[in-house]
């Protein structure tokens, strides 16, 4: 097959950046959308010009670094699925595709698909753990976890930190990403202890990050590649709301940076 | 000149060794921790789990990755699970049981004192791991449930759904962004260590390439830890995320660290076989498939065209189940493997070329109901449909073997130290504790006892007995070293020619692949050594890398691993030549019994080959650390 390609060419962060036309032909519809883009790119360097720069390492789905706006669509038009993961067979003959990077103030482009995403990093440093120094621990079945709990802190921690939800967002937020760490550490006993610090000093972060409010929309939901649900924020909500009123952890999370 | 190999193996009956060896190993007075800098290359289990553990141990550490996060290392990949002898299952397990099965399973080429620590503090991985938050498979009852994995025959997998991997790296990149945090840890994201520096025969620091401007810099140390992981990405079709390389752990070789066994890679059974020409990787199928799958193809050449579900029962040939009957589809990767290629090099193969053999839930879907398969297997099931666009509820999965792990790799000695003084190695990057081949789920298993147990204890020997000396970048060798980078940078970028990197890396993959693959035989391993220079010479004086050093370079990143590669797959295939015996995953052609089977010879081969560097052009040094078997009889494996 062939397609034709829009693509976001930015040399560089302070570069400007335009999108520049590729005519891509003789596509098997078995490609990935990654692989679509290694054919063009080994064709680009043969000829001389510099190919398109895109994070990528798994191509399983699994490690976060693909993303790019497929279309308009984070990670493209398929539902629970990463650009890495989307086949050209998703496309037809002769398709106009349009592809950019994550667009967000808090993910600064690096060149043409790369962004920063360092922002996700920082916001897990703020509270994302549970503090547990290595041979701490007591034996694994010492305290019993109801299945259900165990399943939920999983479907949460689903997370693969590829950023889809704040390129979906209209604000831009990272409410599903930082309300996944919180969901996943506050369904399970270890978690308890630093619960309420955690959801200050996250949400904290989040906003220092030039991160966007979140106002509900559901994007993040519907472009999640692992299918995180939004209740995960009306839970980060809950935490955040009771521990704010519980001003004593408040000044020592927030005075600690 | 030979280097003497120390494996300093403590003495002492075998399960006492760890225990006796941490009361003996010096400690560094706690207040002086922090004096010392501690370099980890690699943040997947194994630099995650070392670099945070070192923190909180008051070392000043800096970690270093070429991802954008240190969450993104490879072993997110990791679906099936890790092992650990805690018979919560009652099923006979124990420590002893998990250190005989992975010697057994390495085919006796494993360091009896390595494994039994490591079946040890496996136990300690996952009551660490609980108390992360690792959100692992519960039962009803509230406790952690298990699996059996790949060969064993016990139930000591532990797991979460299919991305134990995903799942035990976020546990341990948690812990290191606190450390982080804390001010323990400097995290250096996206950073490729392009050399290693060696004063007066110490490690002491690294060259790194900041990938998003090209910087080159130098950092200093009193230790250097390397975790970067396996070098399957040499057969350039492998599992193994795009970015998997040799070069840190190469570039250490060149600098005096013997290589071991690098011949010895893994080739797993249940890959999605190759779509065409376009393939950039290959995606796994947790082997725990295995456990309800039944694998098989027609009996007949002429079935192979028609659909699975045409081919009557009779006309099936369950080829494991009948080859080895105890162990059926459970038999060990390498088995399973060459099992597979058989019958495709029989003509017998399904799908695209006839590179492939069903794997098939029909009864186990009638035995346990759909519900159950997919609560097990559920997102395996969807990444197979999404890439292949077939329904594996509904028709048999194709499956054909692929690249998957890579047991050789730095020789290290007991406290995971690499012939150079200072230089240690941990993970998959140490050749250290899988001998010939790796059982399934032991690799986390393994990355983890490294990064949280082992090294934690270990570096401080080293360090106790080091001064703290003041040294900095501007020292001769680290000027030399930063030059060193940037000539061979401005090297590649002035070749100028027409060829890709990936299209070069991929023809290695292929010599590689049809002559040092899932087996061996001396003719071909000699035409590769033929090959693969010819190849290298194309590489230096006909790749294509547009651009320049001083930016965000994709072409020039790949393109210094294949010239790695290109130089490291030569070694591979010394390696293979001079092992003139099967054992594990090493299957040289010559050497099988009437029946196909493995033939291991104890009497020549008992050894670890460890390579030393010996100068451009000259043929490397082979060093023979001995294998002393005092606690299990050298059988030979059948699993008929
Ligand atoms: C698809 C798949 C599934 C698997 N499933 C299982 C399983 O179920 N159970 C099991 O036990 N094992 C499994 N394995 C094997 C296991 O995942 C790996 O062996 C293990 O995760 C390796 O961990 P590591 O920490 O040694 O290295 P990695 O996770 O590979 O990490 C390497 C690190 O080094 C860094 N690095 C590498 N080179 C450089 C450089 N030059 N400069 C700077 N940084 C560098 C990388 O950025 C990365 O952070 C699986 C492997 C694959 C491919
Ligand atoms: S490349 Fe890893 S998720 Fe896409």
């Amino acid at each position: 097959m062939k397609v034709v390609l829009h693509v976001w060419r930015q040399a560089s962060a302070s570069a400007a950046g335009k999108l520049v036309d590729y005519q891509a032909d003789d596509i098997s519809p078995d490609m990935s959308f990654l692989e679509m883009l290694d054919v063009l790119n080994e064709r680009l360097i043969v000829r001389g010009e510099d190919p398109i720069a895109f994070d990528h390492d798994c191509r399983e789905g699994i490690c976060g670094s693909c993303g790019m706006m497929i279309n308009g669509a984070a990670h493209g038009p398929m539902k629970l699925t990463t650009a890495c993961q989307l086949h050209m067979r998703s496309f037809s003959d002769g398709d106009e595709i349009w592809i950019e990077p994550w667009r967000a103030k808090a993910f600064p482009v690096i060149k043409d698909l790369v962004v920063d995403r360092g922002a996700f990093d920082r916001i897990i440093q703020a509270g994302g753990f549970v503090s547990a120094p290595t041979g701490s621990a007591q034996d694994g079945n010492a305290i019993p976890i109801p299945k259900q709990a165990a399943d939920d802190a999983m479907d949460a921690a689903a997370c693969i930190g590829c950023g889809a939800c704040v390129a979906a967002c209209p604000n831009a937020s990272a409410s599903l990403f930082t309300a996944a760490k919180i969901s996943h550490l506050g369904e399970l006993p270890q978690g308890q202890p630093e619960r309420m610090k955690r959801a200050l000093a996250m949400v904290h972060q989040m906003d220092l990050e030039t991160f966007g409010g979140c106002t509900l929309f559901g994007e993040c939901q519907e472009a999640c590649p692992k299918g995180i649900s939004i209740d995960t924020i009306a839970q980060m909500n809950r935490d955040y709301i009771f521990a704010a009123a519980t001003e004593r952890e408040a000044t020592d999370v927030l005075g600690s940076g | 000149m030979t280097t003497k190999l120390d494996a300093r193996i403590p003495a002492g009956p075998l399960a006492e060794k760890w225990d006796k060896h941490r009361f003996e190993m010096k400690l560094v007075n706690p207040a002086n921790k922090r004096k010392y800098h501690v370099i980890v290359v690699g943040s997947g289990l194994a630099g995650a789990s070392a670099a945070a553990s070192l923190s909180e141990l008051g070392y000043r550490v800096s970690c270093f990755c070429f991802q954008d996060s240190p969450r993104r290392a490879h072993s997110i990949a990791a679906q099936g699970g890790i092992n650990a002898a805690k018979n919560y299952q009652n099923d006979g397990d124990s420590e002893w049981r998990l250190f005989y099965d992975t010697i057994k399973g390495g085919d006796f080429r494993a360091r009896e004192a390595n494994v039994y620590r490591l079946a040890q503090v496996s136990v300690n991985i996952i009551d660490q791991c609980v108390a992360q938050g690792v959100p692992f498979a519960r039962e009803y009852g509230g406790l952690l449930a298990n699996r059996s994995f790949g060969g064993a025959q016990v139930s000591r997998t532990f797991y979460a759904r299919g991305q134990t991997g995903q799942q035990l790296l976020l546990g341990a990149y948690q812990a290191l962004e606190k450390e982080i945090a804390r001010g323990g840890v400097t995290m250096h994201s996206r950073h490729e260590m392009l050399d290693i520096v060696v004063i007066d025969g110490r490690a002491r620091g690294i060259i790194t390439r900041d990938l998003v401007t090209g910087a080159v810099e130098a950092h200093v140390a009193d230790s250097v830890v390397l975790g970067t992981g396996g070098y399957g990405n040499v057969y350039y079709l492998s599992t193994n995320a795009k970015g998997c390389n040799v070069t840190a752990t190469y570039r250490a070789y060149k600098k005096g660290a013997a290589f071991a066994d690098p011949c010895f890679t893994q080739i797993h059974p249940t890959c999605i076989p190759v779509a065409g020409e376009h393939q950039s990787k290959l995606t796994l199928m947790s082997e725990s498939l295995r456990n309800d799958g039944r694998v098989w193809v027609p009996k007949k050449k002429e079935d192979c065209g028609k659909k699975p579900g045409e081919i009557a029962e009779g006309d099936r040939d369950y080829y494991l189940e009948r080859k080895y009957p105890s162990f059926g589809n459970l038999s060990p990767r390498d088995i399973a493997s060459r099992a597979a290629k058989e019958v495709c090099d029989e003509g017998r193969g399904v799908g695209p070329g006839g590179r492939g053999v069903y794997l098939d839930f029909a009864d186990a879907i009638k035995r346990l109901g759909e519900h159950t398969i997919r609560e097990r297997y559920g997102n395996l099931f969807e990444m197979y449909e999404r890439i292949t666009d077939e329904d594996p509820y509904k028709q048999p999965m194709r499956i054909y073997p692929a690249v998957h792990y890579t047991m050789g790799g730095l020789w290290v000695d007991y406290n995971l130290m690499s012939t150079i003084p200072g230089l240690h190695v941990i993970g998959e990057a140490n050749f250290s504790d899988h001998g010939a081949n790796r059982l399934g789920a032991s690799a986390l298993m393994q990355g983890l006892a490294d990064g949280y147990f082992v090294l934690p204890s270990t570096i401080g020997d080293y360090l106790a007995g080091v001064k703290v000396d003041g040294l900095t970048a501007e020292h001769a060798a680290f000027r030399e070293a930063v030059d060193g980078v940037n000539a061979r940078t401005a090297r590649l970028l002035g070749i100028k020619g027409t060829r890709t990197a990936d299209s070069i890396h991929r023809e290695l993959g292929h010599i590689m692949w049809e002559k040092c693959g899932m087996s061996r035989n001396a003719a071909g391993l000699k035409e590769a050594l033929v090959a693969i220079p010819k190849l290298r010479e194309e590489f230096w004086s006909n790749v294509c890398i547009p651009g320049t050093g001083a930016e965000l370079n994709q072409s020039l990143e790949k393109a210094g691993r294949v010239a790695d590669f290109l130089e490291f797959a030569e070694l591979m295939c010394t390696d293979a030549l001079q092992r003139e015996e099967s054992c594990g995953a090493h299957f040289r052609e010559e050497y099988q019994t009437k029946d196909g089977e493995a033939l291991r010879d104890d009497e020549h081969f008992a050894y670890v080959s460890a390579w030393e560097y010996a100068g451009e052009g000259m043929p490397p040094v082979l060093n023979k650390e001995t294998l002393e078997f005092e606690n299990v009889h050298l059988s030979t494996r059948s699993y008929k």
